[in-house]
């Protein structure tokens, strides 16, 4: 079977929504050369309208996407880095996520925001390594943040065809996570329906994003001694509650692996849903950055402050 | 020259009995009345075509009425109730009604002059030969957003037309002490073709705006109206009960003496003047009755909406 790239996976959901439906276009800067490659040979295929580059005016061109949704149009914004996502966030929690309700169901915002290369990008330091994907989930805001190429892609051809807006993460880490694909079975993934990577009797550990892959490599190395069942919920809002509680009713135990920072952040949600559900056998753990975190630079000092493997096995381990 | 002044009379009286309603308790929340600067709605809105589209301010009733919607929904909305333009939801300060191209008045100062801009653009792609007026005060032009609104707009030939509503004040901060260099000379800065209207006089205001949207329809991109006003009444009628000092009674004295109403109504005979204002207040005493008629929506629904969907 081809490989396929989490990266091509974004660049061929955009080429076949694009094609499929010309009411949708990508705006975002530098996409016309395509300088995160997200838009790669999208501009040579589809021309300046349909792959606006944008000068650097994140709050009035995710405005102006809103004014264009409104019209009837689908459109897709690329940001750059994803702390352009606070200069955005009114735009998005304040405007695009409240037109529907204040005009009592009169319009649509189907507005897809797309973050390639969020969370930590190992060297960026403090400003451009944030993962806020809990605060989009908090408004109450459609978000996802994808762990695989092939739910990146089925993700985000959904969310661009999602009628409300959508903050669609794509975690700096699992950019270039390659896996074999059939290409003719790729297909759109629900939102918030999420998915045993893993099936296990012992613990629960619930992770998604880039750190899918650290929690099954966890699960791997374990194996034989703790049976780790890996859930990764995908879309963070709205929560696969139900897939969620199965998973912890059937294991009795939690782990939360999240890139958020620890307060309020989406482990800590995931935490309450289950205690509201689910019985535990075991007091349950979060593996998340610290409280308030801000990256720090010195690759060191980076890596100290995201949750990792290590943590998650300690966590593990202590729980068995 | 009668429907402009149906339209200033209608949307002075229609905030004369807002303001009623807001004593009286029926309007929860107060509104900002849009007294003294009909001339402007009724000016714009009577140069649009019907595939045009508006976005309005916090200030909107009159922007929304002039451009047609109905009364008694309305004011229906401004009182939260389920036959609301907004079905209650959103009130005063979010009027909308998409059916005639209102895509919503905003509370946020600035926001709606870049979803106006994006609005046109894609209505252009769309092939559509729709033009979008967007308001906004002379607060607004503090905000970058509506800075970067202008520059794409320019950038793009967008076919919008900004209007800004000058009425000398944001909230207590007047535009002296808030605007370094001139309105208009910011719009200049991006290539915008800029001028300054006599606000209170519907025709001029409708002259300019005829030009700006012929020239948009054309292709030529935005124009920009510095339409120069004043607000009789308060900022909002919070002012009512506390009296804030920032503009000398003198000043409001000579601000009052430029009003739309009575310069639109000068060009009218008595006859038709008084026939015009008899079919104003009857239109207004039916949306009064319809309005407050109308059910309040059931506490249940209160998120109805909230997405396009189930989720
Ligand atoms: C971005 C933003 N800042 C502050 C406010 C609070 N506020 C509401 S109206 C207003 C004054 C706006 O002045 P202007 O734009 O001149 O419009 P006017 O009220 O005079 O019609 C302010 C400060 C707001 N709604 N939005
Ligand atoms: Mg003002």
């Amino acid at each position: 079977m081809p490989k396929l790239s989490y990266l091509k996976a974004l660049n061929r959901a955009l080429s076949d929504e694009l094609e499929r439906d010309s009411a949708v276009f990508v705006l975002g800067e530098d996409i016309r050369a395509a300088a995160s490659n997200v838009t790669a040979g999208l501009h040579a295929r589809f021309g300046d309208d349909r792959v606006l580059d944008t000068p650097l005016s994140e709050q009035a061109f995710t405005n102006f996407a809103t004014g264009a949704a409104l019209m009837g149009m689908r459109p897709v914004i690329e940001f750059q880095i994803p702390s352009l996502l606070f200069l955005v966030f009114e735009q998005i929690a304040n405007q695009a996520h409240k037109f529907s309700l204040m005009t009592g169901g009169q319009c649509k915002v189907p507005v897809t925001y797309v973050v390639p290369g969020s969370g930590s990008r190992t060297g960026w330091a403090g400003q451009h390594s944030d993962h806020p994907y809990s605060l989009f989930a908090h408004v109450g805001v459609k978000t996802v943040v994808p762990a695989t190429p092939a739910d990146a892609y089925g993700l985000l051809v959904t969310a661009i065809r999602d009628d409300d807006p959508v903050v669609f993460f794509a975690p700096a880490p699992a950019l270039g996570v390659r896996e074999d694909v059939d290409f003719a079975a790729l297909a759109p993934v629900p939102l918030g329906v999420g998915r045993v990577a893993r099936a296990g009797d012992d613990v629960t550990v619930v992770a998604l994003g880039h750190l899918l892959h650290d929690a099954l490599a966890v699960a791997d190395e374990l194996a034989g001694r703790i049976s780790v069942e890996v859930f990764d919920p995908r879309t963070v809002y709205p929560l696969d509650v139900a897939g969620l509680v199965a998973s912890v009713q059937k294991t009795g135990r939690l782990v939360v692996i999240d890139d958020s920072n620890r307060t309020s952040g989406f482990a800590a949600e995931v935490l309450a849903v289950v205690a509201e559900n689910c019985t535990l056998t075991a007091p349950p753990h979060r593996v998340t950055r610290p409280n308030g975190a801000v990256l720090p630079f010195a690759l060191a000092l980076d890596r100290a402050v995201q949750p990792g493997r290590d943590q998650l096995l300690a966590a593990l381990l202590e729980m068995s | 020259m009668t429907d402009l002044y149906r339209t200033v009379r209608l949307i002075r009286r229609f905030e004369e009995r807002a303001i009623e309603f807001v004593r009286s308790g029926e309007i929860v929340g107060g509104i900002h009345p849009y007294v003294g600067q009909e001339g402007i709605a009724a000016g714009v809105c009577a140069a649009l075509g019907p595939d045009d589209v508006i976005t309005s301010t916090h200030r909107g009733h009159g922007h929304v009425l002039a451009r047609g919607a109905n009364p008694a929904r309305m004011l229906a909305e401004l009182m939260g109730r389920e036959s609301g333009l907004n079905k209650g939801r959103g009130g005063s300060m979010h009027a909308a009604d998409f059916s005639l191209g209102i895509l919503g008045a905003n509370a946020i100062v600035g926001a709606a002059g870049s979803i106006a801009t994006g609005a046109a653009w894609a209505a252009r792609q769309q092939g559509r030969d729709t033009v979008a007026a967007t308001f906004f005060g002379d607060g607004a032009m503090n905000e970058g957003m509506l800075l970067e609104a202008f520059n794409l707009a320019a950038l793009w030939q967008v076919p919008v037309v900004f209007v800004c509503e000058n009425n000398g004040y944001a909230t207590t901060m007047p535009v002296a002490s808030a605007i370094a260099g001139s309105i208009t000379d910011r719009a200049r800065a991006f290539g915008i073709p800029a001028f300054t209207v006599d606000g209170q006089d519907p025709e001029k205001v409708l002259e300019a705006t005829s030009t700006a949207v012929a020239r948009a329809r054309a292709g030529k991109g935005p124009t920009f109206l510095e339409c120069v006003t004043y607000r009789f009444d308060a900022h909002h009628t919070f002012e009512h009960r506390t009296r804030l000092s920032y503009r000398s009674t003198e000043e409001i004295t000579t601000g009052r003496s430029r009003c739309p109403v009575e310069i639109q109504g000068a060009r009218l005979t008595a006859a038709d003047r008084a026939a015009v204002d008899a079919e104003v207040e009857s239109l207004l005493e039916a949306a009064a009755g319809i309005a407050l008629g109308s059910a309040h929506p059931d506490p249940a629904a209160a998120l109805s909406y909230l997405y396009a969907g189930e989720i």
